[in-house]
This record gives structure tokens, sequence and C-alpha cells, in this order.
């Protein structure tokens, strides 16, 4: 064998592997080079390049897009952590311009656009990995199984209401229980149900876990927030809206950090809260008609 | 011998699972207790500014110091050699890691997500087949000072070193399944230290 056959870039293990090194971390939502070089003094362990967050998608309406690809370069030269990007659901060509500017992550998102309202990405074609939301656990295997590396739950973006982020976060942890309690004859239907492929749920009912490493993400607006999700089994979070819609980024964004890694410490939560200043005023996801909920984009 | 995962952020339970299958019980650490507590400590991947912040935050940051510089076994992968090299270039403009090993670290060396790759490695003192090595946005070592051995290398540049109670890569062993590095640094660095009565 010659040397170029044994080394490989783009493996799964290879695409896998980057999120776990996030794990117990803090992924943050940031719009220009500022914002992001805040997140990375407050210990986020990657930026997302965005041009708007998802508060200000949905109050502005209209088609939401890939961001400017300038934008994505500046931020990527102004920290030295992972740059994340989004690219519409089932936009593969918005996914090869982000892979071409050297991103770490592509987030398909439903926070933009769908641009296919049938096919996601086949992100098996890219040697760059993809993050992909979910509401349950057949959303998240149908992801894995086109070539995910990672799942969030979705939550419900830029609303600063937590309420959709702990149910899917729910669903999706009682859905695996629910696996590793079947007998192995029960998988066959249990597939089915699930729409997923018969091999991944298999593999989650030996496992008792994802496949691939799960974050939440979504409505997350305080440390005590992020730290809910903590227990109900994340991975770690994405934060959007919530740090740069509120009175004092720069102490909220450390405080959800700490409270990400101290997730089962009462008195270090309750530290933390203090004094952070107004949070996102946010809406409840109850008042957002149905046509504007986000999560209920992707299939 | 109490071996402790550093549990600020990061692939701590790849890290507790492969000791593990080297037949040691080990724990993640956090609090100034636990740290106060081991005799060995395992750096994980994971983001070495983060993880940096996180130990100043809690206060943990100057003992974990104090204590590898006192001979504690420590073993760092990627984030983890990044924290535990004396010199670290390319890194935030106030990066700080806890030092120890006379080496300059060159954080992101091999380039972004897209450049990150797995490879065949041959490694001194683990025996048998080359060791399936997984960089991902990993660094490497720019050069070392002559009490540090070059274990392993890629493409010129070391991405494993060691200095008596020291041990850094530049990959995860932790994701390959292949424990071979984590028996070597039980077996060969710890074990050597508790010897020693240090």
């Amino acid at each position: 064998m010659t040397k170029e056959n044994l080394t490989q870039t783009g493996t799964s293990r290879v695409k896998r592997g980057m999120a776990e090194m996030l794990k117990g971390g803090v992924i943050m939502d940031v719009v220009n080079a500022e914002q992001a070089r805040i997140a990375e003094d407050a210990g986020a362990v990657a930026v997302m390049a965005l041009e708007r967050v998802p508060a200000d998608i949905r109050a502005q309406g209209g088609v939401a897009r890939m961001s400017d690809p300038e934008m994505i370069t500046e931020i990527q030269k102004s920290v030295s952590i992972p740059v994340m990007a989004k690219a519409r659901i089932g936009h593969f060509v918005e996914a090869q311009i982000l892979q071409s500017l050297g991103v770490d992550y592509i987030d398909e998102s439903e926070v933009l656009t769908p641009a296919d309202y049938t096919h996601h990405i086949d992100k098996w074609n890219f040697t760059i990995p993809f993050v992909c939301g979910a509401t349950n656990l057949g959303e998240a295997l149908r992801r894995i199984n086109e070539g995910a590396a990672m799942i969030r739950s979705k939550g419900e973006a830029g609303t600063g209401d937590v309420s959709n982020a702990t149910t899917h976060m729910r669903a999706i942890s009682d859905e695996i229980r629910r696996l590793s309690s079947m007998r192995e004859d029960e998988l066959y239907v249990a597939a089915k149900e699930l729409q997923a492929p018969y091999d991944l749920v298999k593999e989650v009912a030996t496992t008792g876990k994802l496949p691939v490493v799960l974050f939440t993400a979504g409505g997350i607006a305080t440390p005590a927030d992020a730290a809910m999700m903590m227990q109900l089994g994340a991975d770690g979070v994405f934060v959007g809206s919530g740090i740069f819609k509120s009175g004092d980024p720069a102490r909220r964004a450390a405080a959800i950090v700490k409270s990400v890694t101290f997730y089962d410490d009462a008195k270090v939560l309750a530290e933390q809260s203090k004094g952070l200043g107004e949070a996102m005023v946010g809406i409840n996801v109850a008042d957002i008609p149905a046509p504007h909920r986000l999560a209920e984009r992707g299939w | 011998m109490k071996i402790g995962v550093l549990a600020l952020q990061g692939d701590v339970a790849e890290h507790i699972a492969s000791l593990g299958e080297c037949g040691v019980i080990a724990s993640g650490v956090r609090s100034k207790q636990e740290i106060e507590s081991i005799d060995a400590l395992v750096i994980p991947g994971g983001e070495s500014t983060t993880i940096a912040k996180l130990a100043k935050a809690f206060g943990v940051f100057d003992l974990i110091k104090s204590r590898i510089a006192s001979g504690m076994p420590t073993y760092g992968s990627c984030a983890g050699m990044i924290l535990i090299a004396d010199q670290i270039l390319d890194g935030g403009a106030d990066q700080e890691g806890f030092g120890g090993i006379d080496a300059q670290v060159r954080r992101n060396a091999f380039g972004r997500q897209v450049d990150s790759f797995e490879t065949d490695l041959s490694f001194s003192g683990i025996g048998g087949a080359a060791f399936r090595a997984v960089f991902i946005r990993a660094p490497w070592v720019e050069s070392v000072g002559n009490q540090v051995e070059v274990l392993a290398s890629f493409n010129g540049h070391p991405v494993a070193i060691r200095q008596g109670h020291l041990l850094a890569t530049s990959f995860h062993p932790e994701l390959t399944g292949d424990n071979r590095i984590h028996r070597f640094f039980v077996d060969q660095l710890c074990k050597e230290s508790s010897k020693a009565g240090i």
C-alpha cells in the first residue's frame, strides 16, 4: 500500500470525532468578527457564523439563506476556535461553497428557508462534516443515514422559549430507551415505525445511544436552560439569539459556558445566574402561528 | 493508582473507556478536591482555549500546573498536548497552558477540519502493527528540548513526545478502540513514577 492510501481525510471517524471534541461545550451564533471574539473569550468551543441570528430572521421575515462568504472569512480570521456555518436544507451548492471556504462544520439548518422540500443534502459526498437538526429519533437516524456526523435537537430557534428543546430532547432519549428495552425481533417493526434504516435502529438498541454526538439547540437563553439540557442528556449546547440579544453578552456567554461544565452543581449554577442583566425578551412558542415554526421544517 | 481525566470540556468519556480497557478505573475530575486526590491525569481532546479558561475560572489552573511540575504522570491528547507544552504557537493572543514538556507546539498546524485525517503511524515503545491515528484540527510539535523523546512523527513533524512522566500526542487514540497508547501511559509512565515513590 502506498502512503497516499494510508492517509485519508473526511472519514466518518474524522467527522464524528470532531464533534466528540466539542462535547461539554457551548457553540455560539455570531454575526461579525467582534461577536466571534467575545464568544471565544467567553470560552465557546466553536462559533456559528451567520448574517442574522434566528430572532432577527423571525422578526424580519423573508427568505433566509447562506451567509456572505466575506463575512464568514472575516470571522475565520478573527478567532482560533472552529467556525461553523449554515446551509439551507437540501441546498448542496451552498454546502459546496462553505466547504471551499474551509468552515469546520456545516449546519444544514431549518433556521434558514429550505431549498428542497423533499431531499436533504447527501452529506456523504463532502469532506466537511455536517450537523443536522432533529425533533425525534427517527428524524435523527434519517439524517445520520444521509451522512450527518452530529445531531442537534431542534427546539424552536429565536424564541428564548426552551420548551420545544425540552420536548425534543425528551423525545429522542425516550425513544432510545424504548429501543433498548425491546426484543431483537421487535426491532424490524420499530425501524418501520421510526422510518429509519434497520441497521441504525439496531445499533441504537444495542449501544443505548446515538452513534453520533447529540447537542441541543433552540430557545436556550439562561445558564439554567443550558444546564437543564445537559441534565436531560445533551452532550453540549448551541446558543443562538440568547447571548447577543441579551443585555450583557460577554458575561452571559461566560456564565453559560461554566454552567455547561458544572451542569449538575446547583451552587455553581446559582452563582453563574447572578446579575446577568436582561435576558432576551423572547416569544412563547405557543404564540407563533404554526406556519412560522422552524422546528417543523425538515422531515 | 488513581487516574483522573480532566472533565472541564472535551471527549472525557472516551478516555475513561480506553483506560477501562486497560484495567484502570478512571474518573472525570474537575474540582480542586478531585484533582488533589489523583495520582495521574489525562487531559482529553477538546478546545484548548476553553479548557484553560474553565480551569482558571474554577481556580484549578495553578493546582494542575504545580502538580504536573512536581511529577504527576500526565498524558495529553490534542488539546491536552497543547496544554502541557511549555510553548504554544498560533494560540489566542493570551493563550496559556499548564506547561511541563520542553517543546513548542503549533496549534491547528495540520489545518482546519477539511484537512483532518487518519493515517498509520509507527509509534516507538508500543510494539505490534502500525497505530491508526486520528488527527482532528491537530497540532504538531515544532521543536523539542534535549530531554524530550520523539515517539512518532508524521511528514517530518513529531506528533507524539515524552519527557519523563509526561506524554503527549497530536492525535486521538481514544477514538480508535486501540488502547496501546493508554496502556503505554499506564504501564510505562504511571507505574514507573509510583515505583519511584513520587
